[in-house]
């Protein structure tokens, strides 16, 4: 392997440059990134970035050891094609990269709405996203967030903190219930309330009113809710669209074994974009973790390198601050898991619960008790699988 | 030096957090007692509430390591070493002498007799 192609310039793909370095690859190492800047870290454009306590700079992933990766940075560059049977990739300056290895790390983007067109409408998932809402959010509010996920809810206690009306629209009657379960997605749903944000759920967003610029956001009962700014955090989508017709399987998702191979030899997925199965899980997930895009390239690169490449059974992880409150959680919820308090009590917003399926523990929450969780995500179930292996 | 606690107060494999003018974690490993910046380099969270496992510490957030004779990171995300603190045990107590600012090499520790 003399030379390989990463697509995607942010935590994955900095990560796959590090992993290939890391297994003694000395070949060509190219990164193309669509943004023109080097990779940054992203969670902290909903917390500290957007509340103006860091920095840029503070953002930048790369370290000093970083410069010796000897990497060829093509940042700016699009990828809008690939040919998966040449290992060639297109970019929308025209030019074409072919190499002997091709790691996909193109992450996902923001889900918008109709509408989202107008002056006032935000997401939120890259820097000059981030740049644009701390701008408006100076000016003051009132702020609309649509959608009560993770994003939705680091946004609106960063207002908060600054100071603005803000209302939360969440269509679904329980937020956060798909990752943490109707009784914790309750339970943390209730730190809106606690700090003066207005939480509407079980109720959908019908459109924007404002021409030109948003006034306001209709709801499906026609309720009308005044903004000077709006929010939305409905998710993300894979950036896997440039890979149709490419001969790599899509579905949702680059599709991956959980060594990260899709079915087309010299190429990899890792991160957002990567669908992959998923040992501690069971199944094939498509994780938009951080700690996901840090830990998947390291076996990725071990798959094109062609060496042993240890695929544990780590439980999913991810992490997220809101109102003064860490929230953390490791594992695999499915429906019908039973969840229980371990310790703490919900009313103080400081407590650990564990998720049980046939009395096994398979996830676990903690809400301001990191010490506990360290304890209890080691205490995981390996699926039955595993043990059986 | 800054009081930090009774010795029987910081049994095997705890860590106790104070508050000096940065907060401090001290903990004991195996019984030698080390005293570390408490606050991870990368991002805010309290090494205090990390892993313990020999020398090193998991950050609760990203799982960087730290080495408790050392500071330094043993991987990202943190790119930063935090400071390393003298640990000072008098008459069955447990001080902290606090280190200077600089990126001293100063490896600290006490033993618990």
């Amino acid at each position: 392997m003399r030379a390989i192609t990463v697509v995607g310039a942010s935590l994955a793909g900095l990560s796959a440059a590090r992993a290939l370095r890391s297994q003694s690859y000395d070949g060509r190492i190219v990164v193309v990134g669509d943004e023109p800047h080097r990779p940054y870290d992203r969670p902290p454009l909903s917390k500290e970035f957007l509340a103006g306590k860091a920095s840029v700079e503070d953002l930048a992933l790369s370290t000093p050891d970083d410069d010796e990766l000897d990497v060829d940075w093509w940042l700016g560059h699009k990828a809008i094609a690939l040919d998966a049977s040449r290992r060639a990739v297109r970019l929308d300056s025209g030019e074409e990269l072919v190499s002997d290895g091709v790691v996909l790390a193109t992450g996902a983007r923001a889900r918008t709405l109709p509408g989202s067109g107008l002056a006032g409408v935000h997401t939120l998932r890259s820097l000059d996203d981030a740049l644009a809402l701390r701008a408006e959010l100076a000016e003051g509010g009132p702020l609309v967030v649509i959608g009560a996920g993770f994003i939705g809810a680091e946004v609106a206690s960063t207002a908060r903190a600054l100071g603005l009306d803000v209302t939360v629209v969440e269509a679904l009657p329980t937020p956060l219930a798909g990752p943490l379960g109707p009784e914790m997605g309750a339970l943390v749903a209730a730190l809106h309330t606690d700090n003066g944000t207005r939480l509407v759920t079980g109720v959908g967003v019908a459109g924007f009113v404002g021409a030109g610029r948003v006034r306001a956001v209709r709801l499906a009962d026609d309720r009308e809710l005044p903004a000077a700014t709006v929010v939305v955090g409905v998710g993300a989508v894979p950036n896997v669209d440039w890979l149709a017709g490419s001969g790599v399987e899509v579905d949702g998702g680059v599709l991956t074994d959980a060594r990260c191979a899709t079915g087309v030899p010299g190429i990899v997925a890792v991160g957002d974009c990567a669908l992959s199965y998923n040992r501690f899980a069971g199944s094939a997930l498509r994780l938009e973790h951080w700690t996901n895009a840090v830990q998947q390239p390291e076996i990725a690169a071990a798959t094109l390198l062609g060496r042993r490449a240890d695929v544990r059974s780590a439980a999913p992880y991810f992490w997220s601050d809101q109102y003064g409150v860490r929230l953390q959680f490791a594992g695999h919820r499915r429906p019908g898991d039973a969840v229980e308090i371990a310790e703490g009590d919900p009313a103080e917003r400081s407590f650990a619960a564990v998720y049980r399926r046939d009395g096994r523990s398979v996830a676990v929450l903690a809400v301001n008790r990191a010490k506990l969780f360290g304890r209890l995500r080691r205490e995981l179930a390996v699926p039955e699988a595993e043990v059986v292996r | 030096m800054i009081p930090v606690c009774a010795v029987p107060d910081l049994p095997v494999g705890e860590a106790v957090r104070v508050e000096a003018e940065v907060p401090i974690a001290v903990f004991n490993a195996d019984g030698v007692l080390y005293a570390i910046d408490d606050t991870c380099t990368h991002q805010d969270a309290s090494l205090a509430d990390g892993w313990l496992e020999g020398c090193l510490v998991e950050c609760p957030l990203h799982a960087t390591c730290f080495d408790l004779r050392t500071g330094r990171p043993t991987g990202p995300p943190a790119k930063r070493p935090v400071r390393t603190h003298e640990v000072v045990v008098e008459n069955d107590y447990v001080y902290v002498r606090v280190s200077v600012p600089a990126d001293s090499p100063v490896v600290g520790h006490g033993e618990v007799a």
